[in-house]
């Protein structure tokens, strides 16, 4: 186990390819950095998120994740993002009732050219996941 | 169809406490339907039941298997290899899926995952409600398909009765009185006659429980 002071969560963040990767990109061209812990896995619509994905994501060491989507009215495949805002307070029901904290599973929206907004919500979810510790579920945590 | 509600998780986690290798079993009829013991739902419960035994620092191994019904011997049969692997079986059937599995794995601790609630139909997304109660003595013909045994909060066969209010029941002024909705209809029908026919009490014993049908097939 790692010591307090030196924990650096592991953060999956599910990011729509309409939005939120192409936010992460232009974060990058803009030379706008944000925390490394941050794993980024591309999807085609924050609507293809599933409960499951999410949960499998915890079970194999996360200690938060994140959905990123695009804003409410603008998903491409036109509700994808309330689908994935539905699913995510579903995982925080789901988590609470096994005594993880919901708040460690958070969905955002935004648009493709909003780098600097992926930089504060990745800095921001990373400090918040750091004040609540490694994940209970992580072997000696 | 047989709607069914999961039990709580601390409850499941009760049951099967001291196993350390189980099988859910979800069932691929009703309770798919009904959200409650599907495919889906088996692989979330698993989930949850990992999750939490590692974070209690537990071993816990599951096997995931859903079959087509429950409640077909048949069907049950072929989870025989899985069930051979575990030390328990956890059901997410309705109760009629629990008992075959148990009756065809007599050493084996079945447990069920869903409580059952009751014969119905879905209203709205996510939204299922009453509407039969398997009395074995059908009304629908003289209420215009509207069952006021389940529906009527008093069950009554000759209503509506004086907490009738403006089309909703007095127990409930969310609800819908189901008399009002019996008058209704048979009005759309042009049957009303039906509503001034006296209904004597129902035979209680139409079906002697458990029940049992015997049949040929057509």
């Amino acid at each position: 186990m790692k010591a307090k002071g030196a924990f650096l969560p592991d953060i999956v963040a599910f990011c729509c390819a309409q939005s939120a990767y192409q936010a992460a990109d232009t974060a990058g061209s803009m030379r706008i950095t944000y925390p490394e812990n941050i794993r980024v896995i591309r999807v085609p619509c924050a609507g293809r998120v599933d409960v499951l994905h999410i949960l499998r994501a915890f079970e194999k060491g996360a200690d938060g994740v994140l959905v990123l989507g695009c804003h409410e009215e603008a998903c491409r495949h036109l509700s994808g993002n309330i689908r994935a805002k539905n699913r995510v307070q579903r995982v925080n029901t789901l988590l609470q009732e096994v005594g993880i904290d919901g708040k460690r599973v958070e969905m955002f929206t935004l648009a493709p050219n909003q780098g600097s907004r992926f930089a504060r919500i990745a800095n921001e979810v990373n400090e918040r996941i750091k004040e609540l510790g490694p994940s209970p579920v992580k072997s000696g945590a | 169809m047989i709607v069914a509600e999961r039990k709580p998780l601390e409850d499941i986690r009760e049951m099967i406490a001291g196993y350390k290798k189980i099988l859910i079993v979800g069932c691929g009829t009703c309770v798919t339907i009904c959200w409650a013991g599907g495919e889906k739902e088996v692989a979330v419960l698993s989930s949850q039941l990992r999750l939490a035994s590692k974070k209690d620092g537990n071993e816990l191994e599951i096997l995931e298997a859903t079959i087509e019904r429950q409640c077909e011997k048949e069907l049950v049969e072929a989870l025989k290899d899985k069930v051979q692997q575990v030390e328990a079986v956890l059901s997410m059937g309705c109760g009629a899926g629990v008992q075959p599995i148990a009756e065809i794995f007599p050493d084996m601790p079945v447990y069920p995952a869903l409580n059952t609630t009751f014969v119905g139909m879905p209203e709205g997304e996510g939204v299922w409600v009453e509407t039969c109660r398997a009395c074995g003595d059908c009304f629908l013909d003289k209420t215009g398909g509207i069952c006021p045994i389940v529906r009527c909060a008093k069950g009554l066969l000759n209503g509506p009765c004086g907490g009738t209010n403006n089309g909703k029941c007095e127990i409930d002024s969310e609800k819908d009185c189901a008399w009002t909705l019996i008058y209704r209809r048979l009005e759309q029908q042009g049957r009303l006659d039906a509503m001034r026919k006296y209904y004597p009490p129902r035979n209680f014993q139409a079906v002697i429980r458990p029940g049992k049908v015997e049949t040929l097939p057509a």
